[in-house]
């Protein structure tokens, strides 16, 4: 099971700029001050082994879209964020030509989560069968309305693919080509649901833009069990506690706090943080992470709670 | 949890001890609700020793958020003073310094909120 990260930022893509860009070199500069490299190689090596994830990389900033590998001939990804049209050129490139069958879990249909899907090559493909899966009455509706006029050129209905949305009522489980769902309804606008993934005795847990609010005792032993012994939960941690529980509260996200007390309550083995604030810059969502991190430490258990957080990118194989 | 506290002229110090997280926070916040009424009446600032907390979890902070806001309702301040190392961290992590006043010691949240309540707090 590999689980790949095609979009991880929250509410908007953002790009890095070219101040953004120059600050980091001038950071690897100073870093790599007195130093000498006699080749492209060795200042790789410096590069990749001593700086900070934040100076040599970026988070991304792709809109919310998450590829499940699980071995299986079909493909299975959460939402349709700007991350899509990325992963529909590797699963044009990986086709080579023959049809696909993508299996896509909604957690909800706000807008930074099917933006990707206008822009979805295979959806353009003939002979690819695409299955929207999610618990919202309004599926259909909303991906219908992104491409209708006046926002977008290419009518819904032109779409080459043939393309099925299935409800989910959420609480129990389904199976979809081998692999066990699960939706829970969370506490966001308009609802959204988490997803909980199981196949081969491995299990992930995708839960965006829910605000967990740990008040409410009922509610938390809900999201234990939803978490329970999870081998990796995918979680909103786009605030600060401070933030989601003053000038933040409601607008339905959660932070990395909550996100480490959840997933320690719940015996889960690796929290990645996720939906990432768009106006958060890679060092400071590095520093999230650190914080995220060092809570964990102070705070820890029977057994540790590995911390990561997501970029566009990142693979996580299980 | 026991939530002792004391006067120091135009500052009350209260005192919660132990643990503060999803298990005792409903209480915690009634009596911290009940002292700021008193505060409300008698004028005073809250001072939050956080000397004897061991650890806050996010619903603990829950409630600290909530006091702020219950306190600016009655023209009131919270603020919080002398947090062990681990509490100190947790502050930091989940942004509440930013929130909240944090003072090192409950003496230097004294003199924020009046030289009177600090001459008090010297006398003892």
């Amino acid at each position: 099971m590999r689980v790949r990260f095609w979009g991880t930022r929250g509410s908007i893509p953002v790009a890095l700029t070219a101040a953004d860009i120059r600050d980091k070199l001038a950071r690897a500069l100073v870093a790599a001050s007195g130093r000498r490299f006699d080749s492209y190689g060795e200042a790789y090596a410096f590069a990749e082994e001593s700086l900070p994830f934040s100076v040599t990389h970026s988070f991304g900033g792709h809109t919310a879209c998450v590829e499940f590998e699980t071995g299986h001939e079909e493909y299975f990804v959460c939402d349709m964020g700007s991350g899509a049209r990325a992963f529909g050129e590797h699963i044009l490139a990986r086709q080579g030509g023959r049809p696909a069958t993508i299996n896509v879990f909604m957690s909800h249909v706000h807008w930074d989560h099917i933006m990707g899907f206008p822009f979805f090559g295979p959806a353009y493909v003939r002979g690819t069968r695409i299955r929207i899966h999610g618990c919202h009455e309004i599926l259909e509706h909303a991906f219908r309305l992104q491409q209708s006029p006046p926002c977008f050129p290419v009518s819904f209905d032109h779409l080459g693919a043939t393309i099925e949305f299935i409800k989910l009522p959420a609480g129990r489980p389904y199976e979809v080509s081998g692999l066990r769902v699960t939706p829970q309804l969370q506490r966001h606008s308009g609802d959204s649901y988490g997803f909980r993934f199981e196949i081969g005795g491995r299990s992930i847990v995708y839960t965006t833009d829910s605000e967990h609010k740990l008040e409410d005792r009922a509610q938390t032993a809900g999201i234990v069990a939803f978490f329970r012994d999870a081998d990796v939960v995918i979680f909103d941690a786009m605030y600060s506690l401070a933030e989601a529980i003053s000038v933040k509260e409601d607008w339905g996200h959660s932070s990395n706090v909550v996100g480490v007390e959840l997933c320690q309550m719940a015996g889960v083995k690796h929290l990645v943080l996720f939906h990432h604030e768009p106006a958060n810059s890679d060092a400071a969502i590095e520093g999230a992470l650190r914080d995220a991190r060092r809570l964990e430490e102070l705070t820890r258990g029977e057994r540790p709670l590995r911390v990561s957080a997501a970029h566009d990118g990142m693979e996580i194989d299980l | 949890m026991p939530l002792s506290h004391r006067s120091y002229g135009t500052a009350r110090v209260v005192s919660p001890r132990g643990r503060l997280d999803h298990d005792n926070c409903e209480g915690f916040q009634r009596d911290l609700a009940a002292q700021l009424d008193d505060c409300a009446r008698e004028s005073q600032a809250l001072v939050l020793d956080m000397s004897g907390l061991e650890y806050v979890s996010s619903a603990g902070l829950r409630c600290l958020m909530i006091a702020a806001k219950q306190a600016q309702a009655r023209s009131s301040r919270i603020v919080v003073s002398a947090a062990q190392p681990v509490v100190a961290e947790i502050l930091q992590i989940s942004r509440f310094n930013l929130v909240l006043p944090v003072f090192g010691t409950t003496r230097e949240a004294l003199a924020s909120v009046s030289p009177q309540a600090v001459e008090a707090f010297d006398r003892g």
